[in-house]
């Protein structure tokens, strides 16, 4: 997914690797090392696939830049270092600035809002858009194509693209006094009642085809003789959706808003193209607060404060939608 | 049951004039790219160019001692630096963790598993320390350990699911043949996992091409920025000159869609289907 293009993946994928690890134990209990122990004895080379110190160099790469790096922002958080000399702890005197400070809190809001928002968004009209394009519909790859091409678009790009729709002498206003709306134009990026929800535009109008495909996907393994079925019992089409196709989605729906939760929380490219943060900080979010207070005024230890705030939120989202939708899909 | 009947076709039309509308954004890129100066700021937004030219595009290469090429350049060889890393290291931990099932390979399965969970912004900070402690920030090579290092917890699960669906016969055959571990993984087992390497290529080399965030903090304002950079320090330069910006993010689009055209398929299953595992 665009912005999808994410440096994180999903917790569903931790289920299915778990599982498949599990299995796999099973697979190769002691009875059945013994058996092939046993037929394997005439041949003298016995199988080593590779050997454990090839896997040294990714170990080393991901300890140093997954678990070192976090774990030291973590304890930067409760710290007030500049970057540069010493430090001294702060004990919570950074997570308490945070509360106290209207423009973090603020911050906070603006990323809750543009995931929770991006995600519901896009995953309506994505699934509204599969669902059209379902079957028997002639020109379904090449919509496909077209809508899932800003998914693969860098979202830096992008929000130039939409920076010119929303400006002042865009093609909106141009719109807009087309039609005689004059009084309605305005700077929709420099207006702080506005500025947010065309940030909300911009993330929806890029990952709609992600959740698209993803559900184009889902619809393929419904069954259509189970809806041929339910529709020969007289099930309309809106029964048919939600007894048959959607319980049969569900896993679908669970990969498709964990990513686009994930990679919502972490919105930072659009921000800082479309906005900068502002007007007077109405579009700030988390992660462009944490690059102004560290990279941007060198306040590294509020940055990590920050940081880690931004982290455990992603982590809470994540395993609590992966649990609801889990747990839902398990009771069908 | 499910044929062609004219509700269909209506559905086909609506989708269309809903993917025309979805596409607007793209009318608007391409009409004023090619517009010159005088008609950005003199006609409407909506109106087509009228003499289009590529003047826009010829002072955007040329402009800031060339910075947009030179974005461009680093952009290539930093991304293939990185799925070079992650496709070696990448596929070598993927067969450990999926072929053996010793203590250490174990360990390394779930030392994997849980960076994958990890998110990666509470380590930006201390990783730009480190970086400039050791000197790697503004350096190509810096940003190609750094890409591999956070990307590969990706390719080696990626990695490890294409070896679970392998059969173990060629390796056995090899080992028969007497092969030695090394020959049976690089000559064997790996060319048979071009399908992998591809999904590999794709998916963490869109990420890294377009990424933006690391490369601003680790590369910004360095020699060897990488395009995102690039195009956000100059169009910052530009105020409102809508044709040259647009022409700079015409240019950054074009290699992308090319691969997307050229490799549709691949990329919307590698895409959708890599990230879902």
């Amino acid at each position: 997914m665009s912005d999808t293009t994410t440096l994180d993946s999903p917790v569903a994928r931790i289920a299915r690797e778990a599982a498949i690890t599990s299995s796999r134990e099973s697979d190769e209990g002691p009875a059945s090392r013994t058996r092939r122990g046993a037929t394997r004895s005439a041949r003298p080379p016995r199988l080593v696939f590779g050997s454990w110190w090839w896997a040294l160099p990714g170990v080393v790469l991901v300890v140093a830049v997954h678990y070192v790096a976090t774990a030291a922002g973590g304890v930067f958080a409760f710290t007030n270092w500049s970057g540069i000399g010493g430090f001294e702890w702060t004990g919570l005197d950074n997570f308490t600035r945070i509360m106290r400070e209207q423009a973090s809190l603020r911050a906070v809001g603006n990323t809750l809002l543009l995931a929770f928002g991006s995600v519901v968004l896009s995953n309506v009209t994505g699934l509204l858009l599969a669902l059209g394009a379902n079957r028997v519909v002639k020109t379904r790859h090449v919509l496909r194509l077209l809508f899932f091409m800003p998914v693969v678009l860098s979202p830096l790009a992008v929000a130039f693209i939409w920076k010119f729709v929303f400006d002042y002498a865009g093609p909106v206003n141009a719109v807009l006094s087309s039609v005689g709306l004059d009084a309605w134009a305005r700077a929709w990026l420099g207006d702080p009642a506005t500025a947010l929800w065309a940030i909300l535009i911009v993330l929806v109008w890029q990952n709609t085809g992600f959740a698209m495909v993803i559900y184009m996907a889902g619809l393929a393994a419904v069954p259509g003789e189970i809806e041929e079925a339910a529709a020969l019992d007289g099930a309309g089409l809106r029964q048919r959706f939600w007894h048959v196709v959607l319980p049969s989605i569900m896993p679908a729906v669970a990969i498709s808003t964990t990513l686009g939760l994930v990679n919502g929380l972490r919105v930072f490219d659009q921000i800082l193209a479309l906005t900068g943060g502002g007007p007077a900080g109405a579009t700030e979010t988390l992660a462009t607060a944490v690059y102004r207070q560290a990279f941007s005024l060198g306040d590294f230890g509020y940055g990590a404060a920050l940081a880690l705030i931004l982290t455990l939120i992603i982590l809470a989202l994540a395993i609590t939608q992966q649990y609801l939708t889990g747990a839902r899909h398990e009771e069908d | 049951m499910f044929r062609y009947t004219k509700l269909t076709l209506l559905r086909e039309i609506v989708l269309w004039i809903v993917a025309i509308a979805f596409l607007l954004p793209f009318y608007f890129l391409l009409t004023t790219a090619f517009k010159t100066d005088a008609e950005v700021y003199g006609s409407s937004p909506l109106a087509l160019p009228q003499s289009p030219g590529f003047e826009a595009f010829l002072d955007v290469l040329s402009a800031g001692d060339r910075a947009v090429l030179r974005g461009l350049a680093s952009s290539v060889l930093i991304t293939a630096g990185s799925i070079g890393g992650l496709v070696l290291l990448g596929s070598l931990a993927g067969y450990v963790i999926s072929r053996r099932t010793g203590r250490r390979s174990r360990g390394a399965y779930y030392l994997f598993l849980v960076a994958i969970l990890l998110p990666t912004q509470l380590g930006t900070v201390p990783l730009y320390i480190g970086a400039r402690a050791l000197g790697l920030t503004g350096t190509m090579w810096g940003m190609i350990v750094l890409y591999t290092a956070m990307l590969l917890p990706l390719a080696i699960f990626l990695y490890a699911g294409f070896f679970r669906s392998l059969g173990t016969e060629y390796e056995e055959a090899a080992a028969v043949d007497g092969a030695t571990r090394a020959q049976i993984f690089f000559r064997i087992v790996l060319p048979l996992m071009s399908s992998a390497t591809g999904t590999v290529a794709i998916l963490a080399g869109l990420i890294i091409w377009n990424d933006f965030f690391t490369s601003l903090i680790f590369l910004g304002g360095s020699e060897s920025q990488t395009l995102p950079v690039a195009m956000y320090y100059y169009i910052g330069s530009l105020v409102s000159r809508w044709n040259a910006i647009f022409a700079i993010v015409i240019i950054s689009m074009i290699p992308i869609l090319a691969f997307y055209l050229f490799a549709q398929k691949r990329f919307i299953t590698g895409f959708a289907g890599g990230l879902k595992g």
